[in-house]
């Protein structure tokens, strides 16, 4: 461990003292193949270290992901790191003025690891933060960017505590709270039914997030909240007290804004029960339909709020999905489309970028806060057309609610 | 009503725990050790049935008695390649072997199958509905409780009553001795750790088809409350892993439905707490005095 942790701090001085600057031209030199998996951290001289080159020249912008691709969360971790590769890949195909060069660290989920995940990063040389994937991970690295001054986009961190206080980092995804409050407006101008449940895991910050949000501006709306549900983690496996609960208070619609492994237990054990009220759920329910062996009619009737559609008929989506599914086998969700959509935030932001090529991630750092929060950049992808994002790092797009029917999503 | 429907939660979780619990007491009555890869044994069980039943298309009891095979086959190896050669090392070495042999089947499980959960589908399906809309008992969780009786009775007989059995107690008396009686303990202890793993096979078709989601650290959580159930009931004892596994199942259920969701396992282990102050050996284990 000790002869690592020299090595590594070996590593560190030897990179600072000689690249001092972020954006190393890369001199016209066929870049290195991007390093997805985790471990694979080597210096990277980057051809050139010399930042005096013209605009002409191709600047490779080193991304670094963090985000969990083992352990319990690792299924939304990998989607976010796959999905962002695609990206990747075809913006370094497309030959433009940017380059990105992308290395993906692993955080399992958990805070100390994500930060350790970032100082890797560090050693590498990066310029631009791409994660993490997970809320709370993403607070304790977005505190550290913040004060070394990185640019940091998170595709799936919703939590307003990623964003808050701090003018660097941003998100692709919804914050919680908006999620939570577009729910219940959603309910009140649909006539799905009068006595509301809600059922979410309470020790996860995403799922509190939304819920909280939702039971505030339910009351404010005079909607009838009958029964208020908790379970402690996703790992929870029985829900038929929480449900019966649900069903002896009859409520009529349940709202579930918590992730798909719970909730599909949650529909197998109503199901089960001989309990079929409406249920209603938040994007962390999207990626249900593709789990293997599910049995898809029992989300028939599910409603949901995501921004992305996998059976969307539009070019990008298919080629996307395509790709998705040939590199991994499975039908990219959300996560991916999130990641993917990063990856072409930060390029575009890049490209309208003057003189980008002598930039350390410092100034880059400025340059796209400027950027992002300047009113007219906008990007379309996957996940919305004309995103835009406010001062605060919170993106503006629109939720989209869609209904399952027959296996696939319909948009309401 | 919504109290019945709870007891038959509880009682059909508890004697999941149950049947993982018995792997647990055996393999610690007989090798003094405590296998914390159990859990995960019980997660290449469900896995093997699920790709036997899914994409090979096989019957229900093809796919268990293969999960059993191959689990029983994992087990032996396991305890050849990482427990055997540290037989005579200190017990803590042992414990943290197994819990990284527990990390290597997780993080193996992922890489073989990937880490996106998948949906196992029950052996048999349906409910015997008792009242119609209001209750019901699944099939599942009525064949869970059968499993449980038939699996500790077996366990009973075999133990007291065949030579292999009375070999096993002879080794969790005294290993040395049983050694000198002419008794192979390694033999011995490899089959334990056979007939424990293919309860693990057994308890990971019943739990996954009772909460069909499957991922690689699906018995990890699962292999932590048997293990307290183990303890609540004595740890090495038979008819205590049962008694401990319902009963846990069972505290577990009515705490969340009548005290809270959320302390329900806070609940769990104040009563583990209790009892172990109480009855410091568990509810059926053998108090042994420390001789000094």
């Amino acid at each position: 461990m000790k002869k690592k942790e020299l090595a590594a701090l070996f590593m560190a001085g030897v990179m600072s003292l000689g690249l001092l600057a972020g954006c190393s031209s890369d001199g016209g030199e066929a870049s290195q193949p991007p390093a997805s998996q985790a471990g694979t951290q080597s210096s990277q001289p980057n051809g050139g270290d010399g930042d005096t080159q013209g605009n002409t020249e191709t600047v490779t912008i080193k991304v670094g992901g963090i985000g969990p691709i083992t352990g319990d969360l690792a299924q939304y971790g990998l989607a976010t790191q796959w999905g962002a590769q695609i990206a990747v890949d075809e913006i370094n195909a497309l030959g433009g003025p940017i380059k990105l060069e992308y290395d993906f660290q692993d955080d399992t989920g958990v805070t100390d690891t994500a930060v350790s995940a970032y100082n890797t990063l560090k050693d590498w040389d990066v310029d631009v933060i791409y994660g993490c994937t997970t809320t709370a991970p993403c607070v304790a690295v977005a505190s550290e960017t913040f004060a070394d001054r990185y640019f940091q986009l998170t595709p799936s961190a919703s939590s307003p505590d990623v964003t808050a206080d701090k003018d660097n980092a941003f998100q692709m995804c919804f914050t919680d709270p908006g999620q939570g409050m577009a729910a219940a407006e959603y309910l009140k101008n649909s006539s799905l039914g009068t006595k509301l449940a809600v059922i979410y895991n309470n020790g996860d910050a995403y799922s509190s997030g939304i819920a909280d949000a939702f039971i505030t501006k339910a009351a404010e709306l005079g909607l009838e909240v009958v029964s208020t549900q908790t379970f402690p983690d996703d790992k929870t496996t029985d829900y038929t007290v929480q449900l019966n609960a649900c069903k002896d208070a009859g409520a009529d619609v349940v709202f579930l804004p918590i992730y798909y492994t719970p909730a599909s237990l949650i529909l197998a054990q109503a199901k089960q029960m001989g309990y079929a009220p409406t249920f209603f759920g938040g994007d962390g329910m999207d990626g249900m339909l593709d789990m293997e062996g599910f049995d898809k009619s029992l989300a028939e009737g599910l409603l949901l709020m995501t921004p992305f559609n996998a059976s969307g008929t539009d070019e990008r989506t298919v080629d996307f999905v395509t790709k998705y599914q040939a590199d991994h086998g499975i039908l990219p969700n959300q996560f991916a489309a999130d990641g993917y959509d990063c990856m072409y935030a930060i390029y575009e932001a890049c490209c309208q970028i003057d003189g980008i090529a002598g930039m350390d991630h410092a100034q880059l750092c400025d340059a796209l806060i400027a950027m992002f929060t300047g009113g007219q950049f906008q990007v379309d992808g996957l996940t919305g057309t004309g995103m835009k994002w406010l001062e605060t790092g919170e993106i503006s797009k629109a939720p989209v609610v869609v209904k399952v029917e027959s296996g696939v999503y319909v948009t309401q | 009503m919504s109290f019945l429907n709870n007891a038959i939660t509880g009682i059909s979780l508890g004697s999941i725990y149950a049947i993982i619990a018995l792997g647990y007491t055996m393999v610690y009555g007989i090798a003094k050790m405590l296998n914390f890869a159990h859990g995960d044994v019980i997660m290449v069980g469900a896995y093997v049935c699920f790709l036997a039943m899914g994409n090979a298309g096989l019957p229900s009891v093809v796919g268990v008695l293969l999960a059993v095979a191959v689990c029983t086959v994992l087990g032996i190896v396991i305890e050849r390649l990482a427990y055997k050669p540290l037989r005579a090392a200190p017990s803590l070495a042992v414990l943290i072997t197994a819990i990284g042999v527990s990390y290597l089947l997780q993080n193996s499980a992922q890489i073989l199958w990937g880490a996106a959960t998948k949906t196992f589908r029950p052996i048999v399906e349906g409910s015997l509905v008792l009242v119609p809309g209001q209750l019901s008992i699944s099939y599942v969780a009525i064949l869970s409780v059968v499993c449980c009786i038939v699996v500790m009775v077996a366990l009973s007989v075999f133990t007291g009553q065949t030579k292999m059995g009375k070999a096993m107690r002879a080794c969790s008396e005294d290993k040395a001795a049983a050694q000198l009686m002419g008794i192979d303990v390694d033999a011995t202890i490899s089959m334990t750790f056979a007939i424990g793993s293919a309860l693990a096979a057994i308890a990971g078709v019943l739990m996954c088809s009772a909460y069909p989601v499957l991922s690689p650290t699906t018995g990890s959580l699962p292999g932590i409350r048997a293990f307290t159930a183990a303890v609540f009931g004595g740890i090495g004892s038979v008819p205590g892993a049962l008694l401990g596994g319902i009963l846990l199942g069972v505290i577990e259920t009515f705490a969340k439905a009548y005290i809270s969701t959320d302390l329900s396992d806070a609940v769990v282990f104040a009563v583990l707490i209790i009892v172990l102050l109480v009855r410091p050996a568990g509810l059926l284990g053998k108090y042994v005095p420390e001789k000094v």
